[in-house]
Parts: C-alpha cells; sequence; structure tokens
C-alpha cells in the first residue's frame, strides 16, 4: 500500500535575505526541521527568487548532484572547470560535484527576477570527476504528457546524474489524466507542483505543494486546472 | 554560553578552507578543519571536540576506521557525516547533531 507524505507550499521554510526570497521543503541553511531532512535521495527542493543582478558569489561543493531549473528569467553560471554559461527558462542546468567545484550563479538582469528550482540529491558514487552540463527542452515536448529531463543514463532522454533517479516535467490541461510507472523497484516519488493544482494517487495538490510517495509501482495524476505544470523526482529511497 | 568545538575533516584543501571559514564564524563556535586523519588524530590530542564533520568524499571504510580510533581518544564524541562540501547543509547538520 502506498505511503503519503504531504508538505504544503505554506509549510515550507522560507528565508528572505532580500536579494534572495527561498522556500524550503526540506531542512536547508537557516531552516532546520527534524520531520523534513530528505526525501530518499532527494535532499534539497528550494524555489528561489533572486533579485535583478544579484546572486550566489563562488562557493563550493562536493559529492552532490545539483539541478537547477529556470521557471523565469535567466540565470549566470561561472565555475572553476571553465563553464560561464546562461541557463533560461526551458533549460536544464545540472552539476555532478564529485570531488570538488566551486561556481557562481547570478541573476543575468538587472532589474527582472530570476526564478528557479534548486534540487540537490545524493550521489550513488564519490568523487567523480565533477561534470556540468546544460539542455534546452522544447516546452511543447511536455503538452499533456511527461517529458524526461534526468535519467541515470547518458544515452537517455533529457540530461544524467550519478543516481538511479528519473525527473520528468509535465504541462496539462485542465482534466488530463496520465499515469507515472515508476522506473526501478524500491524506489520512491516526490511529486512538486509549478504550476495550477492536480490530483495525484488520490491527493489534491495545490502550486508549489509537494507529494512524496512510496510503496508503489504506478502513480494517477490528474490536472485539476488548465495550463497546470508539475515535477516529477523518482529517487531511491535507500541511500548508500 | 560555552563556544562549540568542532572537528571538520575533508581531503579536499580549498573547500576545507571554506569550511573552517564558516565553522569559525559564528561568535560562539570553533572550528579546526584538517585533511589527513593523522592531522584528525593530533587535533585530539590538544583539544576537546564537542563535535566532528567526517566530509563524506571520504570512503566509508576509511571513515569508520577514523571514527574509531578518534571515539579511543574522546568516547562518545558525536561524528557525523557532511554533505555537499560547506554550502547550504552544514548548519543543518550541526544543528541536528547537536539536538541528539
Amino acid at each position: 500500500m502506498a505511503t503519503h507524505t504531504l508538505h504544503t507550499a505554506a509549510t515550507r521554510g522560507h528565508a528572505d535575505h532580500g536579494w534572495l526570497s527561498s522556500h524550503q521543503t526540506f531542512s536547508f541553511a537557516g531552516y532546520y526541521n527534524p520531520e523534513r531532512v530528505h526525501f530518499g535521495a532527494l535532499r534539497v527542493l528550494n524555489d528561489d527568487v533572486v533579485a535583478g543582478g544579484k546572486g550566489f558569489g563562488s562557493h563550493p561543493h562536493d559529492n552532490m548532484e545539483i539541478i537547477s531549473i529556470p521557471l523565469e528569467g535567466q540565470l549566470e553560471h561561472k565555475d572553476n572547470l571553465g563553464h560561464t554559461q546562461a541557463i533560461h527558462q526551458g533549460d536544464i542546468q545540472i552539476m555532478s560535484t564529485g570531488s570538488g567545484v566551486f561556481h557562481s550563479e547570478y541573476n543575468g538582469h538587472p532589474t527582472k527576477a530570476v526564478k528557479f528550482l534548486q534540487i540537490w540529491v545524493f550521489p550513488n558514487k564519490l568523487n567523480v570527476t565533477p561534470r556540468y552540463d546544460q539542455i534546452t527542452l522544447n516546452p511543447a515536448d511536455r503538452h499533456n504528457t511527461l517529458q524526461q529531463i534526468i535519467s541515470p543514463n547518458p544515452d537517455d532522454a533529457g540530461t544524467w546524474l550519478y543516481q538511479d533517479a528519473w525527473f520528468h516535467l509535465g504541462r496539462f490541461d485542465a482534466g488530463f489524466a496520465t499515469t507515472y510507472n515508476l522506473k526501478k523497484q524500491g524506489n520512491g516519488v516526490y511529486v512538486f507542483v509549478i504550476k495550477g493544482s492536480f490530483t495525484v494517487d488520490g491527493q489534491t495538490l495545490a502550486e508549489r505543494d509537494g507529494l512524496g510517495i512510496t510503496g508503489t509501482d504506478n502513480i494517477a495524476i490528474t490536472a485539476n486546472s488548465a495550463d497546470a505544470e508539475l515535477l516529477i523526482m523518482e529517487v531511491p529511497m535507500q541511500i548508500n | 554560553m560555552q563556544a562549540l568545538h568542532i572537528l571538520a575533516i575533508g581531503r579536499n584543501p580549498e573547500i576545507m578552507a571554506v569550511i573552517d571559514r564558516l565553522l569559525n564564524t559564528p561568535e560562539n563556535r570553533t572550528g579546526t578543519t584538517v585533511t589527513t586523519d593523522e592531522e584528525a588524530r593530533a587535533a585530539f590530542q590538544n583539544t576537546t571536540f564537542d563535535l566532528v564533520l567526517l566530509c563524506v568524499g571520504i570512503s566509508e571504510q576509511e571513515g569508520a576506521a577514523l571514527t574509531t580510533q578518534l571515539l579511543q581518544l574522546q568516547p562518545g564524541v558525536p561524528v557525523i557525516r557532511h554533505y555537499g562540501g560547506g554550502s547550504g547543509l552544514l548548519d543543518n547538520e550541526i544543528q541536528a547533531a547537536l539536538a541528539k
């Protein structure tokens, strides 16, 4: 029988630093909630808004898979691996930080805010050579279907990461229904509503709500509003 | 309030320099960072630590062996894993360890 863990939008942690407004589904920085530390290998899900011209200065990471999904605006990425690139709405950025990487992320627009999701996943392999990748997706390819954006396999659709994790985006018309079939036995699924409302495995979800589901092989999804968008993150529930 | 003494052990010197700065930023906390097991053992000879952070890049086997040695030097000291390389999770992990 499936087990649900519901995190409604209003119950997330929130940090307002002026230049950065961050809503945090899981404990992060100054927000600590022992009941919300991770969902399996999914450790961080931050819903960030960065003011025009501002951003995160150079700082390090290691042994974490870090995914950024811009929802509005653009981020300018720079790292010590030699990458200087911008990511926009429709792009997916991934860093396998492995043995260590320093990077900065700035809003590329002087006045307009950038909105993006920052997601951290525990890797299944330690101290790999750090890797940076970004891809551009066609939003039309997720209309009334689930578009794979991340998988463990470099030859599969989307980009890839060092974990048995699969991410999909979907943008549905009101009333559109589909089923997500898990890729690997024992994995769990965390569903995050980007826009609109959905019914997921019988649970009604509003904008920015999150639902963790374990103990099932497939999940029924129905959009309850027009132009509704969601992110599905399938991750291992056991961390090595 | 007594200052909290934390030892962080990792292998990447540049990242450990950042962790050192972050650990020593709050007034009520002091941090020592090292990149080798020998340095970690030596640090334990001179200081009583409240918490040890073992960076996750250290293999499980190495980490377990080092933890055993450190616990022999100071029984009961909490030894936890640090994830992410100093950013975002550091204060969270310290808070979680101290809450136990």
